[in-house]
C-alpha cells in the first residue's frame, strides 16, 4: 500500500512537472501579452516530433538540446507574423487565432508524420529501473524530474537576475511604463513568447520519451495547464509552478483511492480555489 | 435610411428562413443542411447575447450546449419517450449548471473569465466521456430517436418528415431569438450594453455589474442549451465531440464571422461556416487545417465580420 501510494505520488509529481512546464510557458505569455495560447499543446507536439526527426542525426542528447530551441524559434516566427498584429485588440481575436493555429498544427503534424503513434527511443540505461524494490523509479523518470527542476530553476534565475528577466517582470506589472522607459516592447514580447514556447517544446521532448508520439499528445496536457494557472494564481509564476505540481500530485493520489476520479479532482480543486480565493493561491490582489 | 434597411432586412431574413426547405433543394442542397444551420445559429446567437451585447468572452458554451443535448437524449432513451419532456429536462440541467458555475466565475474579467469558462466546460466533457454506463463514453448515446409531437387534436411527425422538423426547429428558433431581442430592447438589455461600453462607468452609476453579468450569462446559457436539445434531436444521437472545447470555438467564430455587434450576425456566420464545413469535409481529409486557416484569416483580415462591413458601408 505504501509502495502504491509512493508510486502514485511520484507519478503525480512527474505529471505535475509536465503541467508546470506547460503552464509556466502559458503563464509567461498570458502575463506579458494577454494572450491565451491555445496552440501551446500543438507546440508541445512540434517539440516532440522535431526531436524524433533529429534523433537519428544528433542522438538522444543532441535532440533533447536542439529540438526545444527550434520549437522556440518557430514560436518567435509565429508571434512576429500572426500574433503581434493583434496586440491592443480585444483578447477574443488572439484567442481565436491560437485556436485556429492549434487545429492547423495538429492536422499538420498528422500530415507530415502520420496519424499512427510512433515509438520514441531513449537510451537503454535511462529506461532501466534504479532499484528492484521501487520498480517505478526508472532512470528516465528521475531524469525528467531533475531536468524539469533545473529548467524551472534556470527560468527563475533568468527572470530575477538578467536584464531580460527584469524587463519581463516589469512589463507584467506595467507594460506602458516599460515602453516609455525606452524598452522595445515588441522585441520583449517576441522573446518572451519564444521563451514560453521553448518550455512547451522541452515538455514535448520529455513527454514523448514516456508517452510516445501522437499528433494530439498536447490535448490532454493543455487543460490541466490552464487549471494550474487558475489554481496557482493569475499573474504569479511561482503560483503557476505550485499549481502544476499540486494538481499533478492530487490526481496521482486520487488515482490510488478513486481511479475514475483522478481527472475530476483537479476540476474540484479549481472550483474550490475559485470559491474560497478567487485570485488563486499565490495570486496578487487586484489582477483579476 | 438605416431604420428602413434594418426592418426590411429583418423581413428578408425571415422570408429566406421560412422558404429554406423549398429553395435549398432547388439550389442543389438538402433540407437537413438548413436545419443544421438554424440550430447552430441559435447557439451562436445565444453566445452573442453575452459576447456581443454584454462584452463578456465565454469560450465554454459547448458545455451547456452539450448538457442540453445529453439531457434530451438520456430522457428520451431512459425516462419517457417524449420530445418536449426531453427538451425541458435538457434545458433545465444546462441552465442550472450554468447558474452554479456562473456564481464562481462572475467576479473574473477578460481573458481570465474566458480561461475559467474553458476549464469548466471541460468538466462536462470528461463526465460525458468517462461515465460510460450512462453516456456510452466515446460512442455516445445512440439507439433512440425524436418522437412525433402530440398536441392532442393532431400530431406533427417531426421524425420522418424533414420539412416538418425544419419548421419545428425554426419555431423554437423564432421564439428564442424573439425573447432575446425583447430582452435586449428592455431596460435590462440597455444596462448590459452600458456595461459592455464602459464597465467602470456603469459601476459608478450604481448598476450591480456582477449580478447583471451573471444574469446575462445564465440567459445566454439557457438559450444555448435550447440549441443543444435541438442538436440532439436533429441527429438522433449525441457524443462527447459536441461538448468539447473546439465546439465552443466554432460558436465564437460564427459570431465573429457574421459580425458580433449585429443581432443577426451569428446567423450569417453559422450559414457560411456550416456550408463551408459541409463542402470541405466532403472534398478533403485535411479539412481541419482549412478550418484552422479559416479562423486565422478571419481574425487577421476580417475581424468585423460580414455584417460589420456592410453596416459600415450603409452608414457612411
Amino acid at each position: 500500500m505504501t509502495q502504491l501510494l509512493l508510486f502514485n505520488i511520484f507519478n503525480g509529481l512527474i505529471i505535475g512537472a509536465f503541467y508546470a512546464l506547460m503552464a509556466l510557458g502559458l503563464s509567461l505569455i498570458l502575463n506579458l501579452s494577454g494572450v491565451i495560447n491555445f496552440a501551446h499543446g500543438g507546440f508541445l507536439a512540434i517539440g516532440g516530433y522535431l526531436a524524433y526527426t533529429l534523433t537519428p542525426y544528433l542522438g538522444f542528447w543532441g535532440a533533447l538540446l536542439v529540438a526545444p530551441f527550434l520549437t522556440g524559434f518557430i514560436g518567435i516566427l509565429v508571434e512576429r507574423v500572426l500574433i503581434s498584429p493583434l496586440y491592443g485588440r480585444d483578447p477574443l481575436y488572439s484567442l481565436l487565432l491560437t485556436f485556429g493555429l492549434a487545429f492547423m498544427i495538429e492536422d499538420g503534424t498528422r500530415f507530415i508524420w502520420g496519424a499512427q503513434s510512433l515509438p520514441y527511443h531513449i537510451p537503454g540505461w535511462l529506461g532501466a529501473p534504479l532499484s528492484n524494490e521501487y520498480f517505478f523509479l526508472t532512470g528516465y523518470r528521475v531524469f525528467m524530474v531533475v531536468l524539469a527542476t533545473l529548467v524551472v530553476l534556470a527560468l527563475f534565475l533568468i527572470l530575477n537576475y538578467t536584464r531580460l528577466g527584469l524587463r519581463i517582470r516589469a512589463g507584467t506589472l506595467d507594460l506602458e511604463t516599460v515602453a516609455v522607459l525606452g524598452v522595445d516592447v515588441r522585441i520583449l514580447r517576441n522573446l518572451n513568447f519564444g521563451l514560453g514556447i521553448y518550455l512547451a517544446g522541452l515538455a514535448g521532448v520529455l513527454a514523448v520519451g514516456m508517452l510516445g508520439l501522437q499528433p494530439n499528445i498536447g490535448d490532454n496536457l493543455i487543460m490541466p495547464s490552464f487549471i494550474a494557472i487558475i489554481v496557482g494564481g493569475l499573474g504569479s509564476l511561482p503560483g503557476t509552478l505550485l499549481g502544476g505540481l499540486l494538481i499533478g500530485v492530487a490526481s496521482g493520489v486520487t488515482s490510488v483511492f478513486f481511479p475514475s476520479a483522478s481527472e475530476a479532482v483537479i476540476y474540484v480543486m479549481m472550483a474550490a480555489v475559485l470559491i474560497i480565493r478567487p485570485r488563486g493561491l499565490l495570486g496578487e490582489e487586484g489582477r483579476l | 435610411m438605416v431604420r428602413f434597411v434594418k426592418s426590411s432586412s429583418d423581413i428578408l431574413i425571415w422570408l429566406i428562413l421560412l422558404g429554406a426547405p423549398f429553395w435549398l433543394p432547388a439550389a442543389g442542397s438538402y433540407v437537413e443542411l438548413g436545419t443544421h444551420i438554424v440550430v447552430l445559429a441559435l447557439a451562436a446567437m445565444s453566445l452573442n447575447f453575452l459576447l456581443g451585447f454584454t462584452g463578456v468572452l465565454s469560450f465554454g458554451h459547448a458545455a451547456y450546449f452539450g448538457l442540453g443535448a445529453y439531457g434530451t437524449a438520456l430522457t428520451i432513451k431512459y425516462l419517457y419517450p417524449s420530445t418536449p419532456l426531453g427538451m425541458l429536462v435538457g434545458v433545465v440541467i444546462g441552465t442550472i449548471a450554468a447558474a452554479v458555475i456562473g456564481l464562481m466565475i462572475v467576479r473574473l474579467r477578460g481573458v481570465y473569465f474566458a480561461m475559467c469558462t474553458i476549464a469548466f466546460g471541460q468538466v462536462f466533457y470528461f463526465i460525458a466521456f468517462q461515465w460510460f454506463s450512462l453516456t456510452g463514453g466515446d460512442d455516445g448515446v445512440s439507439a433512440w430517436h425524436r418522437v412525433p409531437l402530440d398536441f392532442g387534436f393532431t400530431t406533427v411527425n417531426i421524425l420522418n418528415n424533414n420539412k416538418a422538423f425544419y419548421y419545428f426547429v425554426l419555431a423554437v428558433f423564432a421564439l428564442s431569438v424573439g425573447v432575446m431581442a425583447f430582452l435586449l430592447r428592455s431596460p435590462f438589455g440597455r444596462t448590459l450594453l452600458a456595461i459592455r461600453e464602459n464597465e467602470r462607468r456603469a459601476r459608478f452609476l450604481g448598476i450591480p455589474v456582477d449580478a447583471h453579468i451573471w444574469m446575462s450569462w445564465v440567459i445566454s446559457c439557457f438559450f444555448v442549451s435550447v440549441a443543444g436539445t435541438l442538436f440532439a434531436l436533429m441527429n438522433d444521437f449525441i457524443d462527447p465531440r459536441a461538448i468539447r472545447w473546439d465546439q465552443s470555438g466554432t460558436f465564437v467564430i460564427m459570431a465573429v464571422l457574421g459580425g458580433m455587434r449585429n443581432f443577426w450576425g451569428p446567423l450569417i456566420g453559422a450559414a457560411i461556416y456550416i456550408a463551408l464545413q459541409d463542402y470541405l469535409s466532403s472534398h478533403t481529409e485535411n479539412w481541419m487545417s482549412f478550418i484552422g486557416l479559416f479562423f486565422v484569416l478571419i481574425v487577421l483580415f476580417f475581424p468585423r465580420g460580414v455584417l460589420g462591413i456592410i453596416r459600415r458601408k450603409v452608414v457612411s
